[in-house]
């Protein structure tokens, strides 16, 4: 199995396992991610990715099972929880305020506040040192947007993501989920979203990409693992295996060939 | 780029904004009456002294409203509030001093606020229909607490702490405006409070996946809206040196028409307190210039019903054209 030269766990699922009722959505899940490594998350549609997704990211709790953050078994039963230890998800819709501009939705709920302690208190905002610090986590990206105060309805998909990116990034977060970043953007945006991807993980970030996108995966990921009806069932360097090796392992054509 | 010219382009910027549409129909409002009504005491600085001073109880509710609107709520019971707010003052006024009479008045606002707030939560139902019920519930109380007699007001303290009184020439009515204004305007603009509002009315869900207590943050704009309505019941009571049932009977549409005028978006997310101010403002001067072309009172209420579709009307091509 191909290594960064990080090599050392991020993030770390021991037996992941999640019901609901009588619906098995996670059975047996167990993966783990190296710092600066970009792993694919595949599965087809019901295998389980939301519902993983949603339990690194405090939405739901795995009724079974350990995740190790930096090797310390963390409890993650909020979102909050989640991003308190690093872990900062990206979700589909963005979670964007569309009439915000970026530096409001980079420090929505997490504002800078005046250093004077009875302003502070009040929870009066300090705008200069937020555009300041939103400058320069837009700088550290490289990313084609235009201006730190521009409103994100007129920004364009690739672009809005890159700010949902920056965000998470800004954050200090280890690790980064992201949900189909790029199911939404055409050609051209995809491959900024990729080049960001590639970026962040070069800073040390850990990267987990949820995509349905053999293309995106095969591109931008280092390792990927397929879920099959709630199991990790593969757990594969992308340079060793072909797109359909990825197809076979995510229609259970065929288990594990590495 | 020099300043002088960066400011050119902020300007410009400004010019074309939501936002801005309330000062060119001021100012033409303004003139149109300034023409026709040119030998008459309209444009004389007493005059809009006393639009002001009657506004203010809206203007003080116009501010509180903007709050509501700005998470995407409506809050209909602000007309009924202001009665029941100046009735429990004016009758506390008669046991205790002022300061229990005006805690007692705010509280009974906060309280009718918490409900509505409790209640939208709760069952998960448009404000529109709970502030609806509230506002039947509020009303029949304001008219049963006294058997629709009114309570007059002697202490002159009171009346002109709340209405008559002013400081070095400047009426007291003003500083209460400018005051709940200033207010209004700091923590909208200026703290993480009003970010929360806004984040809340633009997108629920990324205000919630962001971290923010969505329920909480609601439940506060209705009580600011709701202490907001109290303020002005007492606000007429110092002014009309007594409080009767009938007090902010007809303000509910005056109040919307002057808020969504003021480019504060009926639909949550967008909150403009000035703009609510001046929308006030141009309310009361609509009325006094109609009033002094002698049209009636029937009149002005059709042109605040106007007003407010035109104000609608703006905001909802707005939001299609994003």
């Amino acid at each position: 199995m191909d290594r960064t030269s990080l090599d050392q766990a991020a993030i770390e699922l021991n037996s992941i396992k999640k019901s609901f009722g009588g619906v098995h959505a996670l059975k047996n899940v167990s993966f783990k991610i190296n710092k600066g490594e970009v792993v694919g998350l595949l599965g087809d549609n019901g295998a389980g990715k939301s519902t993983l997704v949603r339990c690194i990211s405090g939405i739901h709790t795995p009724d079974h099972g350990d995740i190790l953050v930096n090797g310390k078994v963390v409890s993650i039963e909020s979102a909050l929880d989640a991003r308190n230890v690093g872990i900062e998800t990206v979700f589909q819709d963005l979670a964007m305020v569309p009439e915000f501009n970026i530096t409001e939705n980079l420090f929505l709920n997490r504002e800078i506040k005046h250093k004077n302690p009875i302003l502070k208190w009040l929870g009066w905002l300090d705008k200069g040192a937020m555009e300041r610090r939103s400058k320069k986590a837009l700088n550290r990206l490289n990313s084609r947007i235009p201006s730190y105060d521009e409103q994100i309805h007129h920004l364009s998909g690739g672009q809005r993501q890159a700010v949902a990116i920056a965000r998470a990034v800004n954050w200090g977060a280890d690790i980064v989920v992201m949900d189909e970043p790029t199911a939404a953007l055409g050609v051209e945006q995809s491959a900024q979203v990729n080049e960001l991807i590639k970026v962040i993980s070069s800073q040390g970030v850990a990267v987990l990409l949820i995509s349905h996108n053999m293309q995106h995966v095969v591109e931008t990921c280092d390792r990927a693992v397929v879920l099959y009806q709630g199991e990790s069932v593969a757990d594969v360097a992308v340079a060793d295996v072909t797109k359909e090796d990825l197809v076979a392992l995510i229609t259970g054509a065929k288990s594990q060939a590495a | 780029m020099s300043t002088d010219s960066a400011s050119i382009a902020l300007l410009k910027q400004f010019a074309f904004k939501r936002e801005a549409f309330i000062y060119y129909i001021f100012i033409l409002v303004l003139v149109i009456f300034a023409v026709f009504l040119h030998d008459t005491a309209f444009l004389t600085v007493s005059n809009f002294m006393n639009i002001i001073r009657q506004m203010a109880p809206i203007t003080v509710m116009a501010v509180g409203l903007t709050f509501a609107l700005s998470v995407g709520h409506i809050d209909l019971s602000i007309g009924s509030v202001v009665a029941l707010s100046a009735l429990v003052g004016a009758l506390l006024l008669q046991y205790t001093g002022i300061p229990m009479a005006v805690a007692g008045a705010l509280l009974i606002g906060g309280v009718i606020g918490l409900i509505n707030g409790v209640l939208i939560e709760r069952m998960q139902v448009s404000s529109l229909l709970i502030t609806l019920g509230t506002m039947g519930i509020v009303t029949g109380i304001a008219r049963q607490l006294t058997n629709l007699e009114s309570v007059p007001i002697i202490n002159q303290d009171f009346t002109f702490m709340f209405g008559a009184g002013d400081i070095l020439g400047i009426p007291i009515l003003l500083i209460w405006t400018v005051l709940i204004g200033g207010i209004g305007y700091i923590v909208m603009q200026k703290l993480a409070f009003g970010r929360h509002l806004l984040a809340v009315g633009g997108s629920p869900k990324a205000a919630l996946a962001m971290g923010i207590k969505v329920t909480r943050i609601r439940m506060y704009s209705l009580v600011i809206s709701s202490v907001a309505a109290a303020l002005a019941g007492l606000l007429y009571a110092g002014r009309l040196h007594g409080a009767r049932y009938t007090l902010g009977e007809a303000d509910l549409l005056t109040v919307i028409a002057a808020v969504a005028i003021g480019g504060t978006s009926l639909f949550g997310g967008r909150a403009c307190i000035v703009g609510a101010i001046l929308g006030s403002w141009l309310m009361g001067m609509i009325n006094n210039g109609l009033i002094l072309s002698g049209f009636s009172t029937n009149e002005q209420m059709i042109a605040r019903g106007v007003i407010l579709i035109i104000a609608v009307a703006i905001g909802v091509k707005e939001l299609k054209n994003g």
